[in-house]
């Protein structure tokens, strides 16, 4: 075979640096006109904020009103309650990793590392200690899970739906003394309170959520009208104005003989706004259902009630689980407005805590605090749940 | 049975099903029960207010509006002084948060864009920046944001005598002094010329519309109306005896500023953590529309022998508009609607004066069904104004 084969030359280009640069940064003169004004925005930020970040910032306020910071006015003597929620929480997170997800082991590695890294902070030397705990606890129930017994699944669920409970039972307390005496909410504060405010709106929301949801789509028009008005009404209006509403008509409307904290009437007005919004992504998820599935569902007999409970339902809710965690997120964002009723979730307590006199002249550090913590939970928990969802293939079918 | 096609009657006489079976009977009984369960709750909550008001010696009346407020508002749009009536300091709240919504929509529009096209460039420094930018400020809640924004930057600039000067703007922590236009004489004429420069430029989108009609080419609609109406301003300034607004530029005297415009550092602190919010999330509603444009549709236009900013105008932009809509729409009410969170930093908005009007008066009741109905109203009304658009691009598109 006598052919003259042209050798084309490799495009080595690409895969050296210089022409990795020339392609990705200096392909055109506007280009490279673009890069160098990126560069030089990215330095005219950069440099002021890392001198002041390691030189002139007094981060000392951060350490001092840490357990401010996490738990508000929690009682110190009970605060090995909330390491105890912690620990089941780890165990929990620990033995749910092993019975399902086994293989995703970096990701695995990448949460047992978020402990070691926060370790590594200038915490007490107990404190440290606690926290390296929750990766002993974690990783233990981890091997627990992933031994092959295929009763664990059910028993993942039902920790599952009993964390919960329990976790609010501890915290809340029962009795007047003892180790176990009840620590009224409104001494619940900090990240501690963001986090509750978020989760319970979440959770009582979702059965209002269907409720709403499923009367939106209903065809008997009264019913359809309130839901509709109901859920347009409170996503007409800023959160606020919900929040402010309840805490000075709450106890308008109820009789005059109950008198309840402001932590839970905050609370009533997020789970209300939250329950509107949870109707419209849930109205989604119904109508993302095929109406082939209810023709099935009649053509078999199935009743109104049987079709919705048993077909349309379940299908639809799980497709809506990867919204709900977005919209929880975007709660625990939301519950910060709780501070404009003076009540002390992270925000309010990073407030109370500039009011101190020794602390005057730390507002950057003390919101840069509380910024980066709303940024680690909800980023990554916006991560973890992109990951989860590819991996464990919710919300397709 | 089997070919009944009226449900709820019977073929044979006689066995006709029992009207508590009976499908129709059911869903109009059922709907009565339920108006009137939900009609007896509200009752019952409504009658426990009335009565917990009557212990404080209260009956619900809005006639309150017109008493003496008897406080101060920090910034206003129209004159309002402390002898005036709270409907008045409402009203002057509710202008503070339509001004500060328009100018937030309109700046937070602009960056958002820029964000959503940086993000898609091919250059990997803007990308990566841009994409850096908006995971940032997607996961931070924007009321940590606005009290970071006013006690971290606009109050700890320096004071009056010692602000950072750019230009003739002077940074302090009395605010942002700007050069501002000064109305003379001639403002009222010059005024009209712009109404007629307006005038114009309908007339031309209008014959525009109508020769794009005949000849089958888009006209470039924008860019003439803009032109016509930018033309008619520039020459009614120069034709005019005198300028009809003359800028004045802030000086320091004493302790404060005179002259030129100054944004107080409430007001600032609130509309730049609006904007820089709100930019993050419209550049990714941008984002996402840019790229549910199918490559084909590029590939298409080229094949065609469009150009590339035709491809732009006449192929990417229609299609993309009809995805970004609908989100955009809600970022435009979520920023009005974030517009109260201006309480926390003393902006005196609707929400934050409705406060002082209820702490001033005790009608709680009464301020916070004024509020709502005026947030929902104005959310309502952005909807449909929305939705008009929405429809009409939607008709231009096919």
């Amino acid at each position: 075979m006598t052919t003259d084969t042209k050798v084309i030359a490799p495009p080595t280009e690409r895969y050296t640096i210089l022409g990795w640069l020339k392609r990705n940064l200096f392909g055109s003169i506007p280009d490279s006109i673009l890069t160098i004004f990126a560069i030089w925005l990215t330095y005219a930020m950069l440099k002021p904020a890392f001198a002041w970040i390691f030189g002139e910032a007094r981060w000392e306020v951060i350490p001092d009103n840490l357990k401010l910071f996490m738990v508000g006015r929690y009682p110190a003597e009970y605060l090995w309650r909330i390491w105890l929620v912690l620990y089941l929480l780890v165990a929990l997170v620990g033995f749910v990793w092993g019975v399902w997800v086994k293989k995703k082991e970096t990701t695995g590695y990448v949460l047992l590392g978020i402990p070691i890294f926060l370790a590594l902070l200038p915490f007490s030397m107990q404190i440290r200690l606690q926290i390296l705990l929750l990766d002993v606890i974690g990783y233990m129930l981890y091997m627990f899970g992933r031994g092959e017994n295929p009763s664990y699944k059910r028993w993942a669920i039902i920790a599952m739906l009993a964390y919960f409970p329990i976790a609010i039972f501890i915290i809340h307390g029962f009795g007047e003394t003892g180790i176990m005496a009840k620590v009224e909410p409104n001494l619940w504060g900090g990240l501690l309170l963001t986090i509750l405010l978020a989760l319970l709106g979440i959770i009582f929301s979702f059965p209002i959520g269907v409720a709403l949801a499923l009367g939106r789509q209903s065809k008997l028009p009264i019913v359809s009208w309130i839901c509709i008005g109901s859920i347009e009404l409170v996503r007409g209006v800023p959160l606020i104005t919900i929040l402010f509403m309840m805490d000075l008509m709450l106890p308008l409307f109820l009789p005059a003989e109950i008198r309840i904290e402001s932590v839970i009437r905050a609370l009533v007005g997020i789970t209300f706004f939250s329950a509107a919004y949870m109707a419209e992504n849930i109205r989604g998820g119904l109508q993302a259902i095929p109406n082939g599935q209810r023709e099935a569902a009649h053509a078999l007999g199935l009743s109104a009630f049987h079709t919705m409970a048993f077909i349309i339902l379940p299908q639809a809710l799980r497709a809506v689980i990867p919204i709900l965690v977005s919209q929880f997120i975007g709660l625990l964002k939301d519950t910060t407005l709780v501070m404009i009723l003076s009540l002390f979730d992270v925000l309010g307590i990073g407030k109370a805590v500039l009011g101190n006199p020794d602390y005057i002249g730390t507002t950057k550090e003390v919101y840069l605090f509380v910024a980066a913590l709303f940024w680690v939970i909800s980023y990554g928990m916006s991560y973890a749940s992109q990951r989860l969802e590819t991996a464990l293939g919710v919300g397709e079918r | 049975m089997g070919n009944n096609l009226f449900p709820g009657t019977c073929l044979r006489r006689g066995l006709s099903i029992p009207f508590w079976r009976d499908e129709r009977v059911l869903r109009v009984l059922g709907q009565i029960i339920f108006l009137i369960v939900v009609v007896g709750f509200f009752y019952y909550i409504y009658n426990n207010m009335i009565t917990a008001l009557a212990a404080q010696g209260m009956t619900p009346s809005f006639a309150f509006l017109s008493n003496t407020a008897g406080f101060d508002i920090g910034e206003q749009l129209i004159e309002y002084v402390r002898s005036d009536s709270y409907g008045r300091a409402i009203l002057v709240g509710l202008l503070n948060t339509v001004y500060v919504s328009i100018i937030g929509i309109f700046f937070s529009t602009i960056f958002g864009v820029i964000l959503g096209v940086a993000r898609l460039s091919k250059n990997f420094l803007v990308a990566k920046l841009s994409s850096i930018y908006l995971e940032i400020l997607r996961n931070i809640p924007l009321l940590v944001l606005l009290v970071f924004w006013y006690g971290g930057v606009f109050i700890s600039l320096p004071r009056v005598k010692e602000s950072i000067v750019i230009g003739s703007v002077y940074l302090s922590n009395r605010g942002v002094a700007v050069p501002w236009g000064i109305p003379t004489e001639t403002w009222s004429t010059y005024l009209v010329i712009l109404g007629a420069g307006l005038v114009a430029a309908i007339i031309v989108a209008w014959r525009l519309k109508i020769v794009g009609e005949r000849t089958g080419r888009p006209p470039l609609t924008i860019l003439w109306v803009t032109l016509t109406f930018l033309g008619t301003g520039l020459l009614g300034w120069l034709v005019l005896p005198n300028p009809p607004l003359i800028l004045d530029y802030p000086e320091l005297s004493g302790l404060n500023f005179s002259g030129g415009h100054v944004f107080s550092p409430e007001f600032m602190a609130l509309l730049s953590g609006l904007v820089i919010y709100t930019a993050a999330f419209i550049g990714e509603i941008v984002r996402a529309g840019i790229q549910s444009v199918s490559k084909g549709q590029t590939e298409a236009a080229k094949a065609l022998g469009l150009t590339g900013f035709q491809t732009l105008r006449m192929v990417i932009f229609p299609q993309a508009m009809r995805v970004i809509v609908p989100p955009l729409t809600s970022q435009y009410l979520n920023l009005t609607k974030n517009s109260s969170l201006a309480v926390a930093i003393g902006y005196p908005d609707l929400f934050s004066v409705g406060g002082t009007a209820h702490n001033q008066s005790g009608r709680a009741v009464e301020v916070i069904a004024l509020m709502m109905g005026i947030y929902l109203s104005t959310s309502l009304l952005t909807s449909l104004f929305m939705n008009w658009y929405n429809e009409k691009i939607k008709l231009v598109e096919r």
